[in-house]
This record gives structure tokens, sequence and C-alpha cells, in this order.
């Protein structure tokens, strides 16, 4: 089925997620959709599964415009989408979930089984959902849309968390599904599957296309400009004042981190005293693990882990919070203030030999002079979760001990302006200054080049040497986190 | 701080008070009358008075318990179980000091002052059991609750059949009494103990200091309104849930301690009758401000009184009080649940 996007536009608030969004997908074809984390892929594949609804724009089916509102207008219209997260009832067998979820006839054992073949799936019809690898759980996915007679395909990053036989498997089904008129979006930021797997490319930057160009096997300039496209020419120019000392802040001896994702092993890391190291990537590729374990709140199950003098392998989190070690998370509201309290109740939760009493003056005051030292716009019985998303910034900052040896970050400037952007920094390299070893995870690339000493980039299950960020290029920098280390 | 009632507030309490009198209607009664006969019942007289304050110092008690597990997040649906242990406790210490058909090992006043303690104590242990299975066995806290109620009312029946069956028989209607002589005082013909009502007050008072002026009271806020951001600050959240359980615990112990001791004068099976799910309702019309605390408790016990009337005046089952009040917790939740959304938009 050809399909078309013409003038796609989408708003979160200030955001503008797609902003005039137009191209065509032939059918037959693979068409990869790029871009780094934000650039607006999955809002523009959700707008066409009807899962949000855009604000302005048209979508063509074989040049007739189509409604699509929500996702079953989306199935009837033959569009289906192969979500990161398979959708499925973890509790039911295989076939159980291929019963409930796909109407119209009494689905055999034999049915399924001649249906998977077509694709080289091997499911086990009576295996429990839950105890399938991601893998096959997006085959019984793929599977059941087919089942509802989709003829346009979405896949959304579908290659994260997959063995490599699986993804041979998925690619070759992708293929085969082209062949037979069908066309297939495939959603993915790594460089490598795209070259691979698809016909042509579209890549997003910012909420817009930025360049649309066929997949010809075999073309070696296709890597470079693709990773132009995504990440732009240009990068800012590192301008951070040296502030590092010859002693070490941070050090990880044969760390291993992994949740359900995805395992990374480093090796041996150092971070000097007063440095700041960037950790770039696309977000998911193991940045915020690092952090968390850094920070102890979820530390690695092996492997060292010392800050300044202190060993805290193995030690709670309170050890790490004794130890001058603080983590401002990217999630002000969920994970770093609590919604409900007020800027001096939150001051006050920080005194930490403080007695049985609250003392309301002594809140009022710690709330006002940290409102004043850090300009937050509030007072000091303001509720946290009214505050804007600087001013919640503001306020994670201004809950920071004094002394500290180690600072995590995740994402210190998202959603913020460019003045709150240049305070919050100075204010971060002020504490370098004093000693502070700073760790920040960023997915604006010009953030983590004019902010860091060095840079560490994640991607596909690695971690690259600390890079400095003098005389780093734009182009080395994409390239590698596009995996090609 | 203030008793202060919003738009929405009225406005739920005003649609209960109408789905109430729809109820009322097809009895053939006005729910005028119903409704006077309720106010009557409940402040006609001064025994009438008398007796809804003997209600009100147990639900007091449990609904100053529940108001620490609710700031801290927690549902806690085992403080029944928490009044029913502190019974237990307190008939223990009880029959161990005083054996029946023996002397006081000690005073009879200690053993009263020490049958209360033993009634925190025991509400506290089956409190803190909870919170374990809870913190530890990560059940819900609900369940954890639930079934420790069960567990205790087996034990309650056990107790009273088994080790502590009167001589001769064992019935349901209890273990024997307990001597005179450790009966808390109560004013005149009444059940109404000077000492339950005080305990009560004072209970309710370390309860708005703590939760309000202290560091504890705003740590277990922090906790309940996000225990992962509570955790990135630094504040120890098992230790702060797991007192919020036992401080629960203890005061619906106290409860129980003193129904066994002011009121009934031995263990029942059914010596909670359900005081703990109504502090649960008072505390959840409260909405973590415990200033309402007491003036909830007060106009519900006052409904559980007054209809005691209704059968023999107007022949209408007076179980109708525990439909006004399970009325009134609907529409104000309902009523907070649409203007949260409202305000969501």
């Amino acid at each position: 089925m050809h399909l078309e996007f013409r003038g796609i536009h989408k708003h979160f608030g200030a955001v503008h997620a797609n902003d005039d969004v137009s191209f065509a997908v032939d059918a037959g074809t693979v068409h990869g959709l790029l871009g780094e984390n934000g650039a607006g892929k999955s809002t523009l594949v959700k707008v066409l599964t009807g899962f949000i609804s855009r604000d302005a724009g048209q979508i063509l089916f074989n040049g007739e415009p189509v409604q699509i509102q929500t996702p079953v207008d989306g199935i009837r219209s033959g569009v289906g989408m192969l979500h990161q997260d398979p959708l499925d009832f973890p509790a039911l067998t295989v076939l159980e979930n291929f019963r409930a979820m796909v109407g119209g006839q009494w689905w055999r054992e034999s049915d399924l089984k001649s249906l998977a073949s077509q694709f080289n799936f091997d499911l086990d019809p009576h295996e429990q959902a839950g105890n399938l690898t991601v893998g096959e759980r997006q085959q019984l996915e793929i599977l059941r849309l087919l089942a509802l007679g989709v003829r346009t395909l979405v896949l959304d990053e579908p290659t994260t968390g997959i063995s490599a036989h699986q993804k041979h498997q998925l690619f070759a089904a992708m293929r085969t599904l082209a062949g037979q008129g069908k066309s297939v979006i495939f959603v993915s930021h790594k460089l490598e599957d795209v070259e691979e797997v698809c016909d042509h490319a579209t890549v997003m930057r910012r909420g817009k296309v930025v360049g649309d160009t066929p997949v010809v096997k075999g073309d070696a300039s296709l890597g470079a400009r693709l990773v132009e496209l995504m990440f732009g020419r240009e990068l800012a120019l590192p301008s951070k004042p040296a502030t590092a000392k010859p002693d070490a802040g941070l050090r990880l001896t044969q760390v291993l981190l992994e949740d359900d994702r995805i395992a990374l092993k480093v090796n041996g890391f150092e971070a000097a005293r007063g440095e700041v190291i960037g950790l770039a990537g696309l977000e998911g590729s193991g940045q915020r693990l690092f952090i968390l374990a850094c920070a102890g709140v979820t530390p690695p199950s092996h492997g060292r882990v010392q800050v300044g003098a202190a060993d805290l392998t193995h030690k709670p989190y309170r050890a790490y919070l004794d130890a001058g070690v603080c983590y401002i998370p990217a999630d002000r509201l969920r994970e770093g203030l609590v919604p409900g309290l007020t800027i001096q109740e939150h001051v006050a939760l920080r005194h930490t030999d403080a007695g049985f009493f609250l003392d309301p003056a002594v809140m009022t005051r710690g709330a006002e002079a940290a409102i004043a030292e850090y300009k937050i716009r509030g007072t000091p019985t303001s509720l946290v979760e009214r505050l804007s998303g600087g001013n919640q910034q503001r306020t994670q900052l201004a809950l920071m001990p004094t002394d500290l040896k180690l600072i995590l970050l995740e994402h210190p400037t998202r959603g913020l302006d460019i003045d709150s952007t240049i305070w919050i920094w100075k204010l971060l390299i002020d504490r370098c200054a004093n000693g502070a070893t700073i760790v920040f995870a960023s997915s604006d690339l010009d953030e983590i080049v004019q902010y860091s000493d060095r840079v560490l980039v994640f991607s596909g299950g690695q971690v690259s040497a600390p890079i400095s960020t003098q005389g780093l290029t734009a182009d080395r920098l994409g390239e590698m986190i596009g995996g090609k280390f | 701080m203030k008793l202060k009632l919003d738009r929405a507030q009225l406005g739920a309490v005003g649609i209960a008070l109408v789905l109430s009198a729809l109820i009322i209607l097809p009895t053939g009664q006005s729910p005028l009358t119903v409704f006077g006969t309720m106010i009557s019942g409940a402040f006609g007289s001064w025994d009438l008075l008398a007796r809804a304050l003997t209600t009100l110092a147990p639900v007091l008690l449990c609904a100053c318990g529940l108001a620490f597990t609710f700031s801290s997040g927690l549902y806690n649906l085992g403080v029944e179980g928490q009044v029913l242990a502190g019974a237990i406790g307190a008939t223990m210490l009880v029959r161990a000091l005083f054996p029946e058909g023996g002397n006081a090992a000690v005073s009879p006043v200690l053993i009263m002052v020490l049958g209360i303690l033993a009634g925190a104590v025991g509400g506290m242990l089956w409190g803190l059991l909870a919170g374990l299975l809870h913190v530890y066995g990560k059940i819900s806290e609900i369940f954890a609750g639930l079934g420790l109620n069960f567990v205790g009312q087996g034990l309650a029946i056990y107790l009273i059949f088994g080790p502590w069956k009167r001589a001769g028989v064992a019935t349901m209607s209890g273990t024997a009494l307990f001597d005179e002589s450790v009966w808390l005082p109560v004013i005149g013909t009444t059940d109404l103990s000077p000492v339950a009502l005080v305990l009560a007050g004072m209970v309710l008072i370390i309860t708005l200091v703590v939760l309000r002026n202290t560091y504890f009271g705003l740590r277990l806020r922090a906790v309940g309104h996000s225990l992962r951001s509570s955790f990135t600050l630094g504040i120890p959240a098992t230790q702060h849930l797991l007192s919020a359980f036992a401080i629960c615990g203890a005061f619906a112990g106290v409860a129980g301690g003193l129904q066994a001791l002011a009121v009934f004068h031995r263990l029942i099976p059914g010596i909670s009758s359900n005081l703990g799910y109504l502090g649960l309702l008072v505390t959840m019309l409260a909405n973590y401000n415990p200033v309402w605390l007491l003036p909830i408790t007060f106009f519900f016990s006052a409904l559980n009184i007054g209809s005691l009337k209704l059968p023999s005046e107007l022949k209408v089952e007076s179980s109708l009080a525990g439909v006004i009040q399970g009325l009134l917790v609907l529409a104000v939740l309902l009523g907070r649940g649409w203007s949260a959304k409202k305000s969501a938009k």
C-alpha cells in the first residue's frame, strides 16, 4: 500500500514534536525512519497508527485521505504497529494470546504453525508469553498483526534487546512482507540496521524531515551522510574552563552494569576531581545504568566503585550520600522532588542532624535563602509540582548538600531556556572548581561538547574509552553514537 | 490547618444527604423525620450522648493511628485485627496478673495501666507483622492487613474456646469476666470511661503535633507522597513505613485494650466490632488533615448511636447509619477524584 504524510503537525505543550512532516512510502518497500531520540519519529508513527491525534495535516493511502483517530481505526485501515514493548498477555500461552487478540475465526494450533512457518518463526504455541524472549514476543506480535490483515507494518526500534539470530529472522520477515507488496516502516536510530534492511530512508531532526535518500547497498558515503543529517554539521565549541585536579574523584574497576535489556562492562574508568564527564549516546544505551551505579541507587552486581578515598563497593545508598555523592534525576517530580510538599519542606528534608521538632522560622529562612541564591520563582510555601520545569530543576540544585565529591545528573538542562542553562552550568562548574567530579548524561550533543572535559559514548551495548572534547568533531561523535567505534 | 470546606466537599456532603434521603423514602417515612429521630437518638439525653462518646474514644484512636499510615501512603486495612490484638494483649496481661478465681498479684490500678500498655504492645506487634509482610514480603499492605484480621479472629476464638475458656463451659460469649476491681471506672450507669476519653484526646494531640510539626512527620509524608523521591533525598523509607505500621497498631491496640477493660470486661470474639473499619472511613474522609478527625469521629459516633432508635420508633433499620457513612465517604472521594481530574486537564 502506498502511503503518504502531508504536512503533519503535532504539538505537546510548547514542544513542536512534528513540524510540517511530509514524505511518501512506496508499496513493497522497507522504509527507514531515522533520527536521534526526541526527533519526532515515535510521534509520527503514533499519529499514523491512531495512538495520538494530529493537530494538522493529512495521511493518504493509495492517494485517498484516511481518518485514523484510534488504534482500532488504524487496524481497520490496514496499519499495524509493533511497539518497543510488545502488547501481549504474559499470563496466556502463545496460542491463547492469538485467539484472544485475533477475532474472526477460531485459531487452531496448525493454523498458527503454518502462518509462523511462512516467516521461519519457531514459536511454541503452548509456551506462556511471559516466558518468551523479546524477539519471540515480537514474532508473536507480527503474526498477530498480519492475521488482522495489516498492509502497512510499523516497527518501532525493533532491534533493541533481541539476539543476532532473531534480528536476522526479523529482517528476513520484513523483506518477505515487502516482497508481498506490503509497506514496512522501520523506525530506528541504528545506522547499520537501516543500511542493511531498508530501500529508502527518511531522516528527522527536531520534529522536521531533514533528508530523504534511497539506500543503495555498498554506497560507502551513505553512513556519513545519514549521520550528518541526524546530528547536524556544526557542534558548539568546548567552553569549559579547566578545573580538573591531579587526583582521582571517581574510580570504577571491572564494573558490570546490567538490566533486562542491556549488559555493559566497564573494565576501568577514572575521573579526576574537578573533572566533568559527559555521557553521550542514544537514550537507553546504558547511560542511566552508569549514573545509577555511580550514585549507589542500583549498585553494580560486580566490580568496585570508589569515590575519592572511600571504597563504596556493595555499600548501601546511604553510604554513598555520606561519602558526598549527589544524584539529580531527570524525572524531577517522580524521582527527585516530592510532589505535595513545599519548597521549605524539601529544605527541611535535607536537614540531617536536626532535632525532633520542625522550626518553621528556620525552614522559611532556609527556603528564602535557597530561593534567593538559586533564583527560584516561587515562595517557601509553593508546592514543587506547581513550579515550572526550570524552577523545579533550580530547586533540585538548591537541595544539593554543600560538600560534594561526586555529582551525577541526567539531562540537567532538558526543557530549560538558554539563560537557565548557562546559569546552571556556571553553578556546576563552580562546584568542580571546589573539587567535585561531575558525571552527566545528555541527549544534547552541544551540551556534552560544551561542558565536558571528556566524553564516554554509549552505543550497542558498549562504552567507548573516554575521549577529550578538545578536537572532537561532530562527524566522529555521530559515528560513534551510530555504533561505529 | 483550618477547618475549611471547599465547594466540592460541601457539594459531596449534599449529594450524600440527598442519596440517603432517597434510600429512606421507600420505607414510607419522611427523611426529615428519620434525620430528626437520629439527632434526638444521639443527643436526646445525657445518657445517649454518653453512649455516643463511648464509641468516639476507640474510633478516634484508630483514626489517629490510620492518619500515620495514610500519611505514609499505606492503606492499613489490618486496623481491625490490630484492635483485636490489643484486646487479646490486655486480656492476657489481666489474666496473668489476676488469674480467674485467684488474687491480684499487684494493685488493680497498676493492672489496668499495664493492661492498656499490653493492648498497645499487642496491636503494635500485629501492625508490625503486617508491615514486615508488606515491606519484606512484597505483599500489598491491604491483603496483609485483611489476612491478619482473619488470623486474629481465629486466634481470639481459639483462646476463648481453648486456653482461656470459662470454667466448665466454653461459649461464644467470651472469656470469664475480669474481677470488678480491674474494670476501668465509668461515668454513672453508662459505659463511658473518662480514662478512654482522655487517652483518645491525648493521642489526637500527639498525632496532630507529630504529623504537622516534627521532622518524623514530614519524612513520613514525603515517603507517602513519593517513595522514589524520598529515597533519592536519603530518607530511610523502610524504617518510616514500619514505624507507621507500629504506631497505627499501637493506637488501635490501645482502643482494643480499652474495649476489653472498660466496656466488655472480658475478651469476646467480636470485640473490635468494626471500630477499626469505622476509623478507616473517618480518616479517608479527613484526607490527610488530622484536624478533621475529631469532628468526623464525633459525627459518625452520633450517627451510630442515634440510629439505634430508628427500629423502635419508626420501624427503620438501624444499619441506615452505616449506609449514610458509606455514602458520605464515597461522595467525598468521588468529589476529590473529580476535582483532581479537572485540575489535571
